[in-house]
C-alpha cells in the first residue's frame, strides 16, 4: 500500500463509483465520510515511516511510479492531506442541506483527488495538467444540463486552459536555465512564460472577471467550493517553483512584481466590494481579494512570510464554506441575491445573513474573527518593506469591509414581512452556526490551528531563505 | 530538395487547415479541417516522436474531433447567435488570418534560437497552430468555435512541447486534456440548447 493510492487513486476511484449514484443524502454522507476518514488517517497514520499496531508493524510507501514518473507524499504531506480532506468533508456535509450532492459530492472527490495528485507529482510542473483536468471535470458540476452556459463558465474554461501551455513551456526554459544560470535572456524568457501561466491560472488582475461571472451564473456553493480548492493548490505549485529555482526566490523583481500583482488584486477586487449590490459578487471579489493576499504573503520572500500562507488555509477555507453556503441559502430564497432582494433578509434567515456577513467581515480582517490575525500580520510584515504599499493594502480590506457593512445594513432592514423568524432548515442552521462558531473560535485562539501548520514549511525547505 | 518539401508539406497542411477552420461557418466544414489539423500534427510529430507515440496525437484528436461531431447534429440547425463585437465577415477573417501567420513567419527564426535543432516546420507549424487558435479564442463566443480554437491552440503547443519532451505520462495526460476539452465542449453545446431541455441536475 502506498500514500499516493491512498489520498489519489481511493478518493478518484470513489469519486467514479459514486457517479453511478443518485441519492442525494448517501451521496453527501458517504463522500463526506470518505474524506472525513481519508482526512483523519492523513493525522495518525506516518508515510514512510513504520507504524506498530500491537504485534503488527505498517508501513505507508510514500512513493507510487507510474510510466516513468512518481507521485510522491512525504510524512510533512500529512497534514496538508488532513486539511484538504477535513474542509472537503464539510463542503460535502453542505451539499447535502442545500440538495446539490449529485453535482458536487462524486466530481468533488475526484478534483480533490487531482488536486492532490498535483501536489504529489514529480517532476512537478506536470501539476499543470492535473489543475487543467480538475478544471474541466468542474464543468459539468458548474452547469446543470438544464442551463444555458454564459460567459463566466467559458472564460473559465479559456483562461485556465491557456495556463497549460505557458507553464510547461516554462518549466521546460528553467531547466535550461539551470544548465546555464548566466543566460539572463533565457531566465527573462522563462520568467516571463511562467508569470503568464500563473496570470492565468490564479485570475491575476485583470483576468479576474471570469469569477464574479461565475458567480452569477451558477451555484455560488458549487463556485466556493472550485474558488477555495483550485487557488491553494495553485499557490502551493507556485511556491514549489520558487522552493525549486533559486534564481526565482532570490529575484528582488519577481517579488516586487508578485507584490504588485497582489496588491492590485486586493485594492481593485476591495473597492469594487465596496460598491457591489450583488452578493455572489461580494463573495468573488472577496475570494479574488484572498489570492492577492496570499501573493503579497509570499512575496515578501521571508519565512513569516511562507508561514502566512500556510496558516491562511485553514481561516480561508472555512471562510469561504460558511460564505458560500450562507449565500447559497439565501439564493434559494431570494433569488437573485441582490441588496434589493435581499432586504431584510436577517429576519427571514438570520443563520445565512450571519453567515455571510461574518465570513464577509472576517475576510476584511475584523477583529475577533479568523481573519483578523493574519491580516495583521501581514500588514505589520509588508509595513517593514512599504508604508505605501501597506496603505494601499488597507485601502482594499478597508474596501471589503465597507462591503460588508453595507451588507449587515441591508439585511437588517425592515422587509415585507413584521417580526423575526428562521426559515433555514435545521440541517443548514446547525453547519451554518458550527461554521461561524470555528470563524469565531479561529480569531479568538489562533494558535488552536498549529498543531496541523506546523510541519508544512518542511514542504518548502528553501523558501523563505532568501533575503530581498 | 524531396526531404525539405516532404517536411513542409505538412506545414501547408495545416495552414490550410487552421485557415479554413478559422473561414468555415459550416461545423461540418470545421470538423473536416479540425481533424486535416490533427493529421498534420501528426506528421510533424513522427519527425522527433517514435511512429506509436506520434499516432496517439493524431487517435486523440479524431476522437476529440468525432465527439464534438456526434453531439452537434442533435442540435438546432440555425446558426449560432455571435456576442462578439469583432466583425464577422469572412474578409475580416481572412485579413486577421494573415496578419497571423505573418507573425508566425516573422517570429519563427527568434523561436528556433529558443529551440535550437528541431527544424524550422515543426517550429512553424506549432506556431501556426498556437496562433490561428488564439485568434480563434478572441472573435467568437460561439462554444464550438471556442472548442476548436482551444484544440487549435493545443494542437499547436503539443507540436513545439513534443520536441523537449518525450514523457509517455504526459503525452496520455495531454490526451485526457484534449479529450477534456472536446467532452466539455460538447456539453456545453448541450446545455440547455431548447426550452424542453430535460432537468437532469437541481439547480
Amino acid at each position: 500500500m502506498s500514500a499516493p493510492l491512498l489520498w489519489i487513486v481511493l478518493p478518484i476511484a470513489l469519486g467514479g463509483f459514486l457517479l453511478f449514484f443518485r441519492d442525494e443524502r448517501f451521496l453527501a454522507r458517504m463522500s463526506a465520510a470518505s474524506a472525513l476518514a481519508l482526512g483523519l488517517l492523513a493525522l495518525v497514520v506516518p508515510i514512510d515511516a513504520a507504524l506498530l499496531l500491537g504485534p503488527f508493524s505498517f508501513k505507508l510507501a510514500g512513493t507510487l511510479n507510474v510510466l516513468g514518473r512518481s507521485f510522491i507524499l512525504q510524512s510533512e504531506h500529512g497534514s496538508l492531506l488532513a486539511i484538504l480532506y477535513g474542509l472537503a468533508a464539510m463542503w460535502f456535509f453542505g451539499a447535502e442541506a442545500l440538495g446539490l450532492a449529485r453535482r458536487l459530492a462524486p466530481l468533488g472527490l475526484i478534483i480533490l483527488g487531482l488536486t492532490v495528485a498535483a501536489l504529489a507529482v514529480r517532476p512537478f510542473l506536470f501539476a499543470a495538467v492535473f489543475i487543467e483536468i480538475a478544471v474541466l471535470l468542474s464543468v459539468p458540476m458548474l452547469l446543470p444540463l438544464s442551463q444555458k452556459p454564459g460567459r463566466g463558465i467559458l472564460r473559465y474554461v479559456i483562461f485556465q486552459t491557456l495556463a497549460l501551455p505557458f507553464i510547461l513551456m516554462a518549466g521546460w526554459l528553467l531547466a535550461g536555465v539551470e544548465a546555464s544560470p548566466g543566460d539572463v535572456t533565457l531566465t527573462a524568457q522563462s520568467t516571463a512564460m511562467l508569470a503568464m501561466g500563473f496570470a492565468f491560472l490564479l485570475s491575476i488582475f485583470p483576468l479576474y472577471t471570469w469569477i464574479v461571472m461565475l458567480l452569477e451564473e451558477s451555484s455560488p456553493y458549487i463556485v466556493g467550493f472550485l474558488l477555495w480548492l483550485l487557488p491553494q493548490a495553485t499557490v502551493l505549485f507556485g511556491m514549489g517553483f520558487l522552493d525549486r529555482y533559486p534564481f526565482l526566490r532570490l529575484s528582488s523583481e519577481l517579488m516586487t512584481a508578485l507584490r504588485v500583482a497582489g496588491l492590485l488584486m486586493a485594492v481593485s477586487a476591495g473597492l469594487s466590494a465596496a460598491f457591489q449590490r450583488r452578493l455572489g459578487r461580494l463573495m468573488g471579489y472577496a475570494a479574488i481579494a484572498e489570492t492577492g493576499f496570499l501573493l503579497v504573503a509570499l512575496s515578501l520572500g521571508t519565512t513569516d512570510g511562507v508561514q502566512l500562507v500556510f496558516m491562511q488555509i485553514i481561516p480561508r477555507g472555512l471562510g469561504l464554506t460558511v460564505w458560500a453556503l450562507s449565500l447559497a441559502v439565501i439564493q434559494s430564497h431570494a433569488d437573485p441575491p441582490t441588496f434589493a432582494n435581499a432586504q431584510g433578509i436577517a429576519r427571514r434567515l438570520p443563520f445565512a445573513a450571519a453567515g455571510v456577513i461574518l465570513a464577509n467581515f472576517s475576510a476584511a480582517g475584523l477583529p475577533l474573527l479568523a481573519g483578523f490575525p493574519l491580516r495583521l500580520i501581514l500588514l505589520e510584515d509588508l509595513a517593514t518593506l512599504s508604508s505605501a504599499q501597506t496603505i494601499w493594502l488597507a485601502l482594499g480590506l478597508l474596501g471589503l469591509m465597507t462591503g460588508a457593512a453595507r451588507t449587515l445594513g441591508v439585511a437588517v432592514l425592515p422587509g415585507a414581512e413584521a417580526g423575526w423568524s428562521s426559515r433555514e432548515t435545521r440541517t443548514q442552521a446547525a453547519l451554518i452556526a458550527l461554521g461561524v462558531a470555528a470563524l469565531v473560535a479561529l480569531g479568538l485562539l489562533p494558535q488552536v490551528s498549529q498543531f496541523l501548520l506546523k510541519d508544512l514549511p518542511a514542504l518548502f525547505e528553501r523558501l523563505g531563505q532568501g533575503a530581498l | 530538395m524531396l526531404t525539405v518539401l516532404l517536411a513542409w508539406t505538412p506545414v501547408a497542411l495545416l495552414l490550410a487547415a487552421s485557415v479554413g477552420l478559422f473561414l468555415s461557418r459550416d461545423w461540418r466544414w470545421g470538423l473536416i479541417f479540425l481533424a486535416a489539423q490533427y493529421l498534420g500534427m501528426f506528421w510533424l510529430m513522427t519527425l522527433h516522436w517514435p511512429f506509436g507515440l506520434a499516432s496517439i496525437k493524431l487517435v486523440t484528436g479524431w476522437m476529440a474531433a468525432a465527439t464534438l461531431g456526434v453531439t452537434r447534429p442533435g442540435l438546432s440547425e440555425s446558426e449560432p447567435s455571435e456576442a462578439s463585437p469583432w466583425p464577422q465577415g469572412r474578409l475580416f477573417r481572412l485579413f486577421i488570418a494573415a496578419i497571423a501567420i505573418v507573425l508566425v513567419v516573422a517570429a519563427t527564426p527568434q523561436a528556433e534560437t529558443m529551440i535550437p535543432g528541431v527544424g524550422r516546420p515543426v517550429l512553424a507549424g506549432g506556431l501556426l497552430l498556437a496562433g490561428m487558435g488564439l485568434i480563434q479564442l478572441g472573435v467568437t463566443a460561439d462554444i464550438l468555435k471556442i472548442t476548436f480554437g482551444l484544440l487549435t491552440f493545443m494542437a499547436g503547443f503539443e507540436i513545439l512541447y513534443a520536441t523537449v519532451e518525450t514523457s509517455i505520462l504526459l503525452a496520455g495526460l495531454l490526451s485526457i486534456v484534449n479529450l477534456g476539452l472536446a467532452l466539455s465542449g460538447a456539453y456545453l453545446l448541450t446545455a440547455a440548447p431548447t426550452e424542453e431541455a430535460e432537468e437532469e441536475f437541481p439547480k
